[in-house]
């Protein structure tokens, strides 16, 4: 399924991050197309959640453009509220809020921050709850969930903000094993169903099956760009074939 | 220069006595300190005890202290003990009882926290490495214990410093009293005379305090970690 | 030793009249004291310049100088500059400017405990800062640091003893009075004790069970 030709969502350009004097990412240039799914690979370090976290606004950065529906992210003029609200993110240790229910979670962005109809959040609220399985979950507290669900729930509530685009930094890291399953399942529905998304993870078979482009970083340089069954079975750098090794006994 | 009340502070032996003042106010609090980290240290080796009786008792004091307002222990032992027992006690000499035997209350509780935060192990490796058992105490056990509590018994001494300011209350000639002497003997003169004095007062216990303070907290941020 | 009953009755209503002055003290000044904490603890945590230097340094002036000489200074020495107040009016400003100080450490140490990842969260779905600070930073903090606050408040509620000393007619005052003018020394401490006990032991226990309260509420542990 090519997507190349669809609207261009997100466009990063020359993109330059440090930390003191440590250079994190070097010259990142990448073109997400609405509907696209961008799988963020790379040994750790490497720079990925820093780019992720980039185009949330939560880094500043030194040097180059990215621009979100053809309006630039960079400066002091960018309106962070707004742009959030088309970018969901959803982070490695879950970050629902502690002392709110599972339902308050979900509700706070879309009543405080886009000032809609509670009825109308709530049906559809009730409807991403069904999706992925939690309708029966909406008044716990996140203590009383599992990491599984409590990562469903954090998608749930990025997902009702109706972003264009969504963000994964690493969301099955903190899981135990068994519920990665049920979490990945969630975002390769997701997927199937048109969502743009740039997703970064260490599950490999899982980027096989969910992405339409692999993005390979190393030492915060773009070091390979390919459709995952070559990056898979044929990469084309050395680095990507040592980092692909760590993966098989 | 007739306008300037600030002048007052500079008049005669204003500033001599008011420092009179000040040394009597910190030596209550110097020998309090003392008498309670001496008897807080005992009282906090008690309370690792494992008697329940034992604990209850010390545990009893301690919360004693912490409801009854410290002055109104000043009134007790000044008025009421006094008055029992039908002796004279001096002011100073009750301050300096009663901020002892609070003394020791905190710094016991602040003693216990620091032997309780002791980690087991460390006993066993003092032990493992030959040491005997006065060595362990005096190679292991006491330098990480003074390092937990330090920080705390300095911030105690601090709000011993603060509190010795109320002794003016039972008669003591204190810095306050001193001052307020000297406002009383120049007010007519000087109609500004108690907001300089007092200014004056209140500047001279944030100098005690402040560096206190101050190093209190930049040890424990040291030893934190 | 023979304890005087009738004195002690007869004195009663004077001591009952000091204790809710007593309260009523402690009441303002602790409530005042949170609204100052809450407000200088925004400020540290936005960083504001110049209200930020200024926080700081009332927050040292405020905790490294006795009740007492602040209450003189703002008692005796602001009147002869001009400025005027009440007894009341100057202990509760003194009782507040002590106590803001000690709860504004508290709820910035709160503040300082809720993690950088749930502020990320927060801003990820778009809340501004000051949506940030009302509905994930300050419900956290407030658990976190509510047994600093109970012991402030209590603090303070001691502290009230202090205020007799510029002429108001709360307890401590009253007892010198009552010893001062009838000698009955034993019976005033004793009416004395039994009175701080009386305000400060319910609300000890009442500040616990907020305490676990709020901390379910929150977390639920």
């Amino acid at each position: 399924m090519n997507k190349e030709n669809h609207q261009v969502l997100l466009e990063i350009k020359d993109l330059h991050k440090e930390y003191d004097t440590r250079t994190v990412l070097d010259g990142i240039h990448l073109r997400v197309h609405k509907g696209e799914v961008i799988v963020v690979l790379g040994p750790s370090g490497c720079g990925k959640s820093t780019l992720l976290r980039c185009l949330n606004g939560l880094e500043s950065i030194q040097g180059g453009d990215i621009q979100f529906d053809g309006e630039s992210l960079i400066g002091p003029n960018v309106d962070w509220q707004k742009t959030r609200q088309k970018i969901g993110m959803v982070f490695q240790n879950y970050e629902l809020f502690p002392h709110m229910t599972v339902i308050e979670n979900i509700l706070l962005g879309p009543i405080k921050v886009q000032k809609r109809e509670k009825k109308e959040v709530m049906d559809q609220a009730t409807q991403l709850l069904e999706k992925v399985g939690l309708s029966d979950r909406k008044d716990s507290y996140p203590r009383q969930l599992s990491g599984g669900q409590k990562q469903r729930i954090a998608i749930v509530r990025a997902l009702c903000m109706n972003p264009e685009i969504m963000l994964f930094d690493e969301v099955t890291a903190a899981l135990d094993p068994e519920m990665v399953r049920e979490v990945l399942d969630v975002i390769l529905g997701l997927a199937k169903q048109g969502m743009t998304m740039m997703i970064v993870t260490h599950e490999m078979g899982f980027a096989q099956a969910v992405a339409d482009r692999i993005l390979f970083i190393d030492e915060g340089k773009v070091c390979e760009m390919s459709e995952p069954k070559e990056f898979f079975t044929n990469p084309k750098t050395e680095r990507a074939q040592q980092f692909l090794n760590i993966f098989q006994f | 220069m007739q306008n300037l009340g600030i002048n007052v502070l500079f008049e005669g032996t204003t500033l001599q006595r008011l420092f009179e003042g000040l040394m009597m106010t910190a030596g209550i609090a110097f020998i309090s300190i003392i008498i309670g980290s001496f008897l807080g240290i005992g009282m906090g080796l008690l309370r690792t005890s494992k008697s329940g009786i034992v604990q209850f008792i010390c545990r009893f004091y301690l919360e004693v202290f912490r409801i009854i307002p410290i002055l109104v222990w000043l009134f007790i032992v000044y008025f009421g003990v006094t008055n029992a027992l039908d002796i004279h006690l001096d002011g100073e000499i009750v301050a300096v009882i009663v901020f002892s035997l609070w003394g020791a209350a905190e710094m016991g509780d602040i003693v216990r926290g620091a032997l309780e935060s002791l980690p087991k192990h460390q006993i066993e490796s003092g032990k493992a490495i030959g040491l005997s058992f006065w060595g362990l105490y005096r190679y292991v056990l006491i330098p990480q214990a003074v390092r937990r509590m330090l920080p705390g018994a300095i911030n105690l001494s601090t709000r011993m410093v603060k509190t010795t300011s109320l002794v003016v209350m039972i008669g003591v000639i204190d810095v306050i009293k001193v001052g307020q002497q000297i406002i009383e003997r120049s007010v007519i003169k000087v109609p500004t005379a108690s907001f300089w004095v007092y200014g004056l007062i209140f500047i001279l216990y944030f100098i005690i305090c402040y560096p206190l303070s101050k190093l209190s907290k930049k040890l424990e941020a040291k030893w934190e970690n | 030793m023979d304890i005087n009953w009738q004195f002690i009755i007869s004195t009663l209503p004077l001591y009952q009249k000091a204790a809710w002055i007593t309260i009523k003290l402690g009441f303002w000044g602790t409530l005042l004291s949170l609204i100052i904490g809450l407000v200088c603890s925004i400020i540290l945590y936005f960083r504001i310049k110049i209200l930020k230097e200024l926080v700081g340094i009332y927050v040292e002036l405020s905790r490294n100088t006795p009740l007492l000489i602040q209450l003189f200074f703002l008692y005796f020495g602001l009147t002869k500059i001009g400025i005027t107040m009440s007894e009341t009016t100057c202990a509760i400003i003194g009782l507040a400017f002590l106590g803001g100080s000690y709860m504004s450490e508290a709820f910035r140490s709160g503040i300082e405990a809720v993690s950088k990842t749930q502020i990320e969260s927060g801003l990820s779905i778009g809340l501004s800062q000051m949506q940030l600070i009302r509905y994930v930073i300050l419900p956290q903090a407030f658990a976190v640091t509510m047994p600093s606050l109970a012991a402030n408040c209590i603090f303070l509620f001691k502290e009230t003893s202090i205020v007799g000393a510029i002429a108001i007619a709360e307890l401590m005052h009253v007892t010198q009075d009552v010893i001062g003018m009838y000698y009955q020394t034993f019976e005033s401490l004793f009416m004395l004790v039994v009175a701080y006990l009386i305000i400060i032991l319910p609300l000890s226990f009442l500040l616990t069970w907020l305490e676990r309260k709020v901390r379910y509420a929150e977390f639920g542990n």
